[in-house]
């Protein structure tokens, strides 16, 4: 899976969680919870998303990894191949 | 036509879930009502079969109008008519069977409205019912024709470009009930400072072993304790009306949710001591999504004997609530922070929340609260007793 690819898997979930997002907007250091304004269960509901869409484990402990959408990339794409 | 909050006077009929000879039963949706507050499906509480349809599609009648009559059933599908459209029903001075009715803040969502059986057809379909752009309904509610209209290729008008709530009916449902709450009740407010160490350690644990979906939230914990020590102070659960405080044998907290583009609304976990914290957990996670998508029932919105409010991590430290009418409490959580802590003689880093109480005046003393927040803060030092 590209980066691109799961850029896009980020940004389609986050859409399905806040429809009103405006998901051309986030820019790669962006806090997702901030400009999306995700609550902890939004992002609760994120990180399940994932963890179905891709099969990849997501420790609670590495969530902070998730915030910014170039860290959670890079996250996802290393736990893809792991 | 229910009461679905203290200050709903009238509410429109949107659509007949049922017709006359269908049999009901208590639980069943038979009708969905168009409020202030947003479109909400009406459950009956009774069973037998429905004889008479008396309140057409489209009509808007006051709060305590017979809807529908059933045959079989000890009264009318829905309460009785009242002596005012706005008047609550008479408490009697004994322990609520059934929770009081509560305001609703807010409009529930900024998706179409639309029906009950329209979504399960659409659902069927595989079509968003966003794409109907504006549906034939009351105020452009999607309907199951508009659904079949739009599923046959039809073009249907175009909803106007629509983002977020409609902040003026919202605002004006809030400041409704919080204006009568201000006015009425004279609150008495009072903060406690929780170490949240064995709880935090607790749930990271807990996390660890789990799936995603299956991982909690601090905030059930908060939910799960503040319940209980409800229990040990049953004062702060309850109605007060008509002069008199009613205490409710149930706990059926009602849960603040923030909507998008503004707003809140608080639907009722029921029986929420009761319920273990995997269970409150799928419980909010239904509620805030429901409540989104606006789709919550009327029995939630009616029943909660008491409010908690949870700002969450990018919330404020701490929050003082308004207590919902008729409520007599509204517990908040804010902020977990992690600051200095005296423990033992020693400074040490600890997470905390505030916790906070606002409650009625008239019906306790800032001596209950403290004993309610201290009950709070002792059953979370020992989460695995949750």
């Amino acid at each position: 899976m590209t980066e691109a690819e799961i850029r896009a898997l980020i940004l389609e979930l986050i859409g399905e969680i806040a429809p009103e997002a405006d998901l051309g907007s986030a820019q790669d250091q962006d806090d997702l919870r901030e400009i999306f304004d995700l609550d902890s269960m939004d992002f609760a509901n994120l990180v399940v998303a994932l963890h179905d869409r891709l099969g990849v484990n997501i420790p609670e402990v590495h969530y902070n990894q998730l915030f910014k959408l170039e860290s959670a990339i890079a996250f996802l794409r290393n736990a893809i191949v792991q | 036509m229910p009461a679905l909050g203290a200050d709903m006077e009238a509410g429109t009929l949107v659509e007949w879930l049922v017709k006359p000879g269908d049999r009901v039963k208590s639980g069943d949706v038979i009708a969905v009502v168009e409020t202030q507050k947003g479109a909400i499906e009406v459950e009956i509480f009774q069973q037998g079969v429905v004889s008479n349809i008396l309140v057409p599609v489209g009509e808007r009648v006051p709060v305590g109008t017979v809807l529908a009559q059933i045959d079989g059933a000890p009264g009318a599908a829905t309460p009785p008519p009242l002596e005012t459209p706005v008047a609550a029903p008479k408490p009697a001075p004994q322990a609520l069977a059934q929770a009081p009715p509560m305001p609703v803040l807010a409009a529930p969502s900024s998706r179409p409205k639309i029906t009950p059986v329209a979504r399960r057809r659409a659902a069927a379909l595989s079509l968003d019912p966003a794409l109907i752009l504006r549906g034939t309904g009351v105020e452009g509610s999607i309907r199951l024709a508009d659904v079949e209209t739009y599923a046959s290729g039809a073009k249907l008008a175009r909803r106007p470009a629509k983002k977020g709530l409609d902040l003026s009916q919202m605002r004006q449902a809030i400041a409704a009930a919080m204006s009568r709450s201000k006015r009425e009740i004279p609150h008495y407010y009072l903060t406690e400072t929780v170490d949240l160490s064995a709880a935090s350690t607790w749930i990271e644990r807990y996390n660890a072993e789990k799936t995603p979906v299956e991982r909690i939230l601090p905030a059930v914990l908060f939910l799960k304790a503040a319940a209980l020590a409800l229990r040990e102070q049953a004062q702060l659960n309850g109605a007060y009306e008509n002069g008199v405080f009613v205490p409710s044998s149930s706990i059926h907290v009602g849960w603040a949710i923030s909507l998008r583009g503004g707003g809140l609304i608080a639907p009722a976990i029921r029986d929420t001591d009761g319920k273990s914290l995997a269970e409150l957990m799928a419980a909010m996670r239904d509620l805030v999504e429901r409540a989104r998508r606006g789709n919550l029932r009327s029995s939630e919105l009616t029943s909660p004997t008491v409010t908690i409010t949870s700002v969450g991590d990018r919330g404020a430290e701490s929050v003082t609530g308004i207590i919902y009418p008729p409520q007599v409490a509204i517990i908040g959580f804010g902020r977990v922070v992690t600051r200095p802590w005296v423990v033992d003689g020693r400074i040490e880093t600890r997470p905390l929340v505030t916790v906070s109480l606002a409650a009625d005046h008239r019906v306790t003393d800032g001596h209950i609260g403290g004993l309610y927040l201290g009950a709070v803060g002792r059953l979370l030092q020992e989460p695995d007793k949750l």
